[in-house]
């Protein structure tokens, strides 16, 4: 699950971490206010910043031609233009689609004046399974960018969990940031606050980009997290309910909030060839063929291992719903469940959605002769395939090319 | 022989009495595993299915059973607390089968197991199965969800992070006469206690394993790990499938370690891996035991 900006921040905030004043609205007044108040505080210059769930927002384009989700301003009225443009607008950026964002909600922030711009994160290192800081001097770009030109720019300091991150692994990296005197301190504070954000929320990823040395006025200077993006481990929500209710369904995809209401895990993609299977791994496999016979995948669905007849229901209700289908194939390797439960359950769901479309299915494994007699004594036009690469060969010849 | 476990291995399970790990010690019982105790806190002194004492604790139960290895069924909230009971209670090997264990407390286990004599198999995996000699593999050992029908007392080792793809092979080989010594499922988290390496050392070292299949997908680098390995120290022939091939990067792929994030761990990079340590990659997930036997 991700989070929004103005979220991140106010779970960043418990913990000390310094970020520029600034808070949420959803209206133009509501911005406005927001930004009489921090000029008020002695702000010389403000962000509108567009809250949604994706990347690239400031060299983003809104659906109407207006230009960035991220915009800079001096004076209340024009925060209050700025957010008039955006509030209500679709938003596309290069992590979006073109399909994307409808803003709902901007952050108005102070801006101030960027001396140096710094990168932190906190994530899994899968390697050594612990969480590792990454930090590098290059901030403000695209950290893959920066991996691959100048992966020397890059530090990296894994946390023993049966310590936590210490403070003098914190003041390593504050120096790796080349951080000189008293931000050595700060820094080192700034940062494990970050990681105790991290490891508090059970994140999967939090990343400060850009961490910010900004002039704080009279000549002098302090460290900020300007820039804020958190992702959460979808397993361990069940002991949060606090971020759970931060959970903004806006951002999601219908269908697949629909699907994990029946258990069922769904993934829209741009193909026009749906499958349903049972098994993760499976059903990528599944996907992966279909593109090996030169079909594309319009989805990614698992139903589970012991999928139920209403599931399977379901998971057709959902697939169909999806314009861009052309045709369906249905790939079960049926270990332990029955494959006749799995058969009846196409049976029923193509009857009840009246399903006019090509549909191909591979039934495997426990009972699987009965699940393809009882397809055979239905009267539904389905071709059978023998095996995955059959069946597959058979979708996408149904469909046509791509 | 065989890896890991033996038809002769004597197995406790945890969350015997939860409905998923009552079905599936029913099945293990079926197939002729040796379940030998069950624990479920405050139901000891029962008995599962007339036959199989419960315990209290994993302790308790290594005493008077002698149990050695260990399926865990509790839901994920328990899980981690599950495999660190198990492990101090001296099991060589754990299996976590549950699914939906937060990343941190697999973090913390795995830290937890460092220097332990325990080895753990998953989270979020099928388990393990070593066929056995009789009709349909009975009598081997099934610790997990696996079929145990789908297998044949053989020689090829299989070892995949996804349960579903495992069968798949496992039939593929069976249906061609086949038969394997162990088949692994390691678990599709991001934090495991067993890698594709691990098992993969195992079945080199074991003399009745005579080739392998290893099936990976996107995410994380433990296949491309696996493969240099491979490359260097094999002696024996080795088949490959990654899949996921065809999933967007970015999206989490129904396994929790399934994604490919900032452009690490694609099903390309890893299969590039896998080519250039020798092993042969079958070009469909309908292919893999083809594959394999135009290797051997």
């Amino acid at each position: 699950m991700n989070l929004h900006e103005y979220q991140a921040r106010q779970l960043l905030s418990r913990n000390a971490v310094a970020l520029p004043p600034g808070d949420v609205c959803d209206t133009p007044e509501g911005a406005r206010t927001i930004a009489e108040e921090l000029l008020a505080q002695g702000a010389r210059r403000l962000a509108v910043k567009a809250q949604i769930h994706a990347g690239g927002r400031g060299k983003g384009t809104f659906r109407d031609g207006f230009q960035g989700g991220v915009k800079l301003c001096v004076a209340a009225a024009d925060v209050y233009d700025k957010a008039k443009a955006m509030l209500g607008n679709v938003l596309v950026t290069r992590q979006t689609g073109p399909e994307g964002r409808l803003v709902r909600k901007l952050m108005v922030a102070a801006a101030p004046q960027i001396r140096k711009e710094l990168y932190l994160a906190v994530l899994l290192d899968r390697g050594c399974s612990r969480p590792v800081i990454m930090a590098s001097t290059e901030g403000g770009m695209d950290i893959e960018e920066v991996a691959a030109r100048t992966p020397e720019k890059i530090v990296r300091e894994p946390v023993d969990p049966a310590l936590g991150f210490m403070p003098y692994q914190a003041r390593k990296v504050a120096v790796a940031l080349a951080l000189k005197g008293e931000f050595i301190g700060q820094g080192a504070k700034l940062l494990m606050g970050v990681f105790k954000t991290w490891w508090e929320c059970d994140a999967s990823l939090l990343e400060i980009n850009p961490l910010c040395l900004v002039d704080a006025g009279d000549g002098k200077e302090a460290l900020m997290a300007v820039d804020t993006k958190l992702s959460l481990d979808d397993n361990a929500l069940y002991r949060h309910p606090d971020l759970q209710a931060m959970r903004d369904l806006g951002e999601e995809a219908p269908l697949e909030t629909e699907a994990a209401k029946h258990n069922l895990n769904y993934i829209k993609l741009d193909g026009n060839i749906a499958c349903l299977v049972n098994g993760a791994g499976l059903a990528m496999a599944t996907m992966d063929i279909i593109e090996h016979f030169g079909g594309r995948p319009a989805n990614f669905l698992d139903v589970g291992g012991g999928a139920t007849q209403d599931q399977v229901a379901a998971a057709f209700r959902i697939i169909v719903q999806d314009a861009n289908v052309k045709g369906i194939l249905v790939n079960i390797f049926g270990g332990i469940m029955d494959c006749n439960v799995i058969a009846a359950g196409i049976v029923a769901a193509v009857k009840e959605t009246g399903l006019r479309l090509p549909l191909v299915v591979r039934l495997e494994g426990n009972n699987a002769h009965t699940g393809r007699q009882t397809l055979a004594a239905s009267d539904l036009t389905l071709v059978t395939g023998s095996s995955m690469a059959d069946a597959a060969r058979k979708v996408v010849q149904a469909v046509g090319p791509k | 022989m065989s890896i890991l476990v033996t038809p002769q291995t004597r197995v406790l399970v945890q969350g015997i009495t939860g409905g998923f790990g009552a079905r599936h010690t029913q099945l293990s019982l079926a197939y002729g595993t040796q379940i030998v105790a069950g624990v479920t806190p405050g139901k000891g002194g029962q008995l599962f299915e007339n036959e199989v004492p419960v315990f209290d604790t994993v302790a308790q139960a290594v005493k008077e059973t002698g149990a050695t290895a260990s399926a865990i069924f509790v839901p994920p909230a328990f899980a981690a607390d599950a495999i660190l009971e198990g492990v101090e209670a001296g099991l060589d090997l754990v299996v976590c089968i549950t699914e939906g264990i937060p990343v941190n407390d697999m973090v913390k286990v795995k830290r937890a197991l460092e220097g332990k004599g325990t080895r753990l198999i998953g989270p979020n995996c099928p388990g393990i199965v070593t066929p056995g000699q009789g009709k349909d593999s009975h009598g081997g050992c099934r610790i997990g969800i696996a079929p145990g029908y789908i297998h044949k007392p053989g020689h090829i080792g299989v070892v995949s992070r996804s349960g579903t793809l495992t069968y798949e092979a496992v039939w593929q080989l069976t249906c061609r006469g086949v038969g394997q010594s162990t088949c692994v499922g390691i678990g599709g988290d991001p934090v495991n206690g067993t890698s594709h390496l691990d098992v993969v050392r195992m079945f080199d070292a074991d003399p009745d394993t005579h080739g392998i299949i290893m099936i990976g997908e996107i995410g994380g680098a433990a296949e491309e790990e696996a493969a240099e390995w491979i490359g260097k120290h094999c002696r024996k022939p080795v088949a490959g499938f990654i899949a996921g091939a065809s999933a967007p990067p970015g999206r989490r792929m129904g396994h929790a370690g399934a994604i490919v994030s900032g452009g690490k761990g694609t099903a390309a990079a890893k299969i590039q891996a896998l080519k250039a340590a020798g092993i042969a990659v079958a070009p469909t997930p309908s292919e893999m035991a083809e594959t394999l036997l135009k290797r051997m």
